[in-house]
């Protein structure tokens, strides 16, 4: 048994970090708070390089599987003896791998924003988010129990309101960190009623407790029924409504593209590699629950990730700046995990969903922080986040473009890159589960290849603008995470992960099947093709096809409409039948009420405050008056 | 001696007095007739005491202690009055009552 007890410095440094550089940095060292929590995100990662190779090649196996590790654990609020929240740190497959996920990215973004946040107002407060955003995520991959997952969860939630409205003097930004937020805290709503239900059922939080796929939590906790699907179900669901609004999933994605207010090293490391995935962690977290005891909960998954990349994918097509089709390419990828995780079944070769699932989250962390660190250098060097301004950019920025072009052939798919391995096990998982999902997927595929190849022709290709002045690459702080990430993104895809991170733990065979692998890369290859004819030079192409299909194309590119939806929903419903009518009665009858006492009050108050006259003699009159009367009254009356 | 007076005699007395006293009370303006009043006030009530005592339960004292009570009582409220009127006196440099009417609305 290995000791693994100094892991709970992982998440505890980064605590440290943000008190330190929030409650001294801004007074002390303004300057050098960017290197100081780059220097304790670095040491953090060392740390969980280590524990990941200690975890993997060196702990011991039982019957060839990998163990839940409880690495540390506190008991943190004891309210009776059974019902307790405990804080601590679980190490298993995932968890470990979202150690190194997060940590690398983050670190990358540190660097990054070395560079790119210099000079800014609040640097120092930047860096200090960052270090919470950090210490919250990691608090979330490694809780033991699903308690502390929530409670991170907010953290994680909150770290993102604060970075999304960094530039708190742009209403903009203001108003989109208070979408993301509130969005995401209402589907939390879920989340929280589907730990009660599931806490309630099942007497326990825990997390080894709970996912034992022949323990008593499993076994027997789907009994009674609701509506035709058992509680656990039920519970499943919300718990995964949760994970909808994280993972920014239809119909909860609404925040994701406004959230790239925020600055662009942000949109990287949270609304594209750690956070947004929360939601994808969670329900491989639960998984032997969805898989045994809730497979229509599970069915939900698929269901939701399938559409939400296929929508996702039909906007990005449309979009124009460059930033929210990422947002959107992002949303399309992590529906694939969706998917994959709801096609998967548990336990050996079944499990491939499982792992193809894992597997994208992986390379797809490191390509999409890529792209976004991208288009941040590219933003960087031109002023402008519209690619419509933007053209020839190839020739000013080589090493952005050289980066930014792996990036994309990764996510398009293209052998040997990451992004087709992890792609090509999902399209086999749903092949084999579910054909018409395989065939959105597919379709998918190919429209994911071609909206990032019209982003990548018409920025680095395409008409050649004039700009104000000669945009130049950026320094050193910012490509060289760009090459270390191209290199992650390029040799991800090598990583065994079926010996790695499976459902069950236990290492099985895949092998990559032509008869899928071939016809996505031709797909893949289709859509760069098309993105070439109508992008790399200037032409009439896409204004005629917008023209042709103007509906449809208007719809797209306006979202469809779910904003205006929501804002129907919310102004128009919610708002006028119900909170209007509340208001209402609170305004007219409730302070009405108390409104009417108080000048009840007064008035009279006003009338009779002539009494207190000062004269001391009227006084004794009224009260020898009154003493008469009181006597005559006991002597006469009172028989 | 007394037994010759009935009773009603000394209750009408203490009547009169009261009644001087309450009316002197409430119409005089000098604060130091005011006070010459309570005096009344308390002396009416005294008679009252004594000359229920010695009707009622001539074996008893109760009524002649309680009397000499109010005498220290009214004693020493007649020097805290008296204080109180000097400084009355100083602040309005007045001691009609009319005047000193600070503490109204």
């Amino acid at each position: 048994m290995i000791n693994f007890s100094y892991t709970i410095w992982i998440p505890l440094l980064p605590l440290l970090m943000f008190l330190f550089l929030g409650l001294a940095g801004h007074k002390y060292f303004p300057k050098l708070s960017g290197i100081i929590g780059t220097c304790g995100l670095a040491i953090i990662t060392i740390l969980s390089y280590i524990t990941a190779y200690k975890y993997f090649f060196t702990s011991e196996k039982i019957d060839g599987a990998f163990q839940k590790l409880t690495a540390f654990n506190m008991v943190w609020l004891q309210f009776t003896d059974k019902l307790h929240i405990d804080m601590g740190v679980l190490l298993d497959p995932i968890s470990v791998m979202m150690l190194v996920v997060i940590t690398t990215v983050s670190l990358m973004v540190h660097i990054y924003s070395l560079g790119y946040m210099k000079g800014e107002k609040g640097f120092e407060r930047f860096f200090a988010f960052l270090s919470l955003f950090s210490f919250s995520m990691l608090g979330l991959v490694l809780a033991t129990n699903i308690f502390q997952m929530y409670i991170f969860w907010e953290l994680v939630g909150v770290s993102s309101f604060l970075l999304i409205g960094f530039y708190y003097q742009k209403p903009s930004a203001v108003r989109a960190s208070k979408k993301a937020f509130i969005v995401t805290r209402f589907a939390d709503l879920g989340f929280l009623i589907g730990i009660l239900i599931l806490s309630f059922n099942t007497k326990t939080f825990d997390f080894i407790t709970l996912t034992n796929p022949t323990g008593t939590a499993i076994t027997q906790g789907g009994g009674a029924a609701f509506l035709g699907l058992s509680i656990m179900t039920w519970s499943m669901i919300f718990v995964f409504m949760g994970g909808v609004g994280k993972s920014a999933m239809f119909p909860f994605h609404i925040w994701l593209p406004d959230a790239m207010e925020g600055p662009t090293p942000v949109s990287a490391l949270i609304h594209a590699a750690t956070m947004v995935v929360a939601g994808v962690y969670l329900v491989a977290r639960m998984f032997p629950i969805y898989s045994i005891a809730a497979p229509v909960a599970l069915e939900v998954v698929a269901y939701v990730g399938a559409f939400s990349s296929l929508f996702a994918a039909v906007i990005a097509c449309t979009q124009t700046d460059i930033k929210r089709v990422l947002a959107y390419s992002t949303m399309s990828q992590i529906g694939y995990m969706m998917l994959a995780l709801g096609v998967s079944g548990y336990g050996g070769h079944e499990g491939l969903g499982y792992m193809a699932s894992m597997f994208h989250l992986f390379t797809h962390a490191m390509f999409k922080a890529l792209l976004f660190l991208g288009a941040g250098a590219i933003i960087h060097a031109v002023h402008t986040n519209h690619m419509t301004e933007m053209g020839g950019l190839r020739k000013y920025l080589p090493i952005t473009h050289m980066t930014f072009l792996i990036a994309c052939l990764t996510i398009a798919g293209i052998p040997p890159l990451s992004g087709f391995f992890s792609k090509d096990e999902i399209l086999a998982a749903a092949f084999e589960h579910n054909k018409i999902l395989f065939a959105v997927e597919y379709a998918v595929a190919g429209l994911t290849a071609f909206y990032m190849f019209r982003l990548y022709f018409s920025i680095f290709w395409g008409k050649e603008t004039q700009y104000h002045h000669t945009p130049h690459e950026a320094p050193y702080t910012m490509t060289i995470p760009l090459m270390i990430l191209a290199f992650g993104a390029i040799v991800a895809g090598f990583i065994p992960f079926n010996k790695l991170v499976t459902s069950d733990g236990k290492a099985f065979e895949s092998e990559i099947e032509l008869m899928i692998a071939i016809p996505s890369v031709l797909i893949g290859l289709l859509g760069i093709g098309i993105a070439y004819i109508m992008y790399k030079k200037e032409n009439a192409i896409p204004d005629k096809l917008a023209t042709t299909f103007k509906y449809s194309y208007k719809w797209a590119y306006n979202k469809f409409y779910m904003d205006e939806v929501y804002l129907f929903v919310t102004k128009k419903i919610i708002f006028r039948y119900i909170s209007d009518p509340v208001a209402w009665f609170d305004r007219h009858v409730v302070d009405a009420t108390m409104n009417g006492i108080a000048t009840v009050t007064q008035t009279v108050s006003f009338r009779i405050r002539g009494l207190q006259s000062g004269q001391l003699q009227k006084y004794a009159f009224v009260f020898v008056t009154g003493a008469i009367m009181l006597a005559v009254l006991l002597v006469y009356l009172w028989k | 001696m007394s037994s010759g007076i009935p009773l009603q005699y000394f209750l009408i007395l203490a009547t009169i007095m009261f009644f001087a006293g309450v009316y002197g009370f409430l119409t005089r303006r000098n604060l130091i007739t005011i006070l010459m009043s309570v005096e009344l006030i308390l002396n009416s009530v005294n008679i009252n005491f004594l000359a229920f005592n010695r009707y009622l339960f001539p074996h008893k004292l109760e009524g002649m202690f309680f009397s000499i009570f109010v005498i220290a009582v009214a004693a020493s409220e007649a020097a805290v009055a008296i204080a109180i009127i000097i400084n009355i006196y100083r602040r309005f440099t007045t001691i009609n009552v009319e005047d000193v009417n600070e503490m109204k609305y």
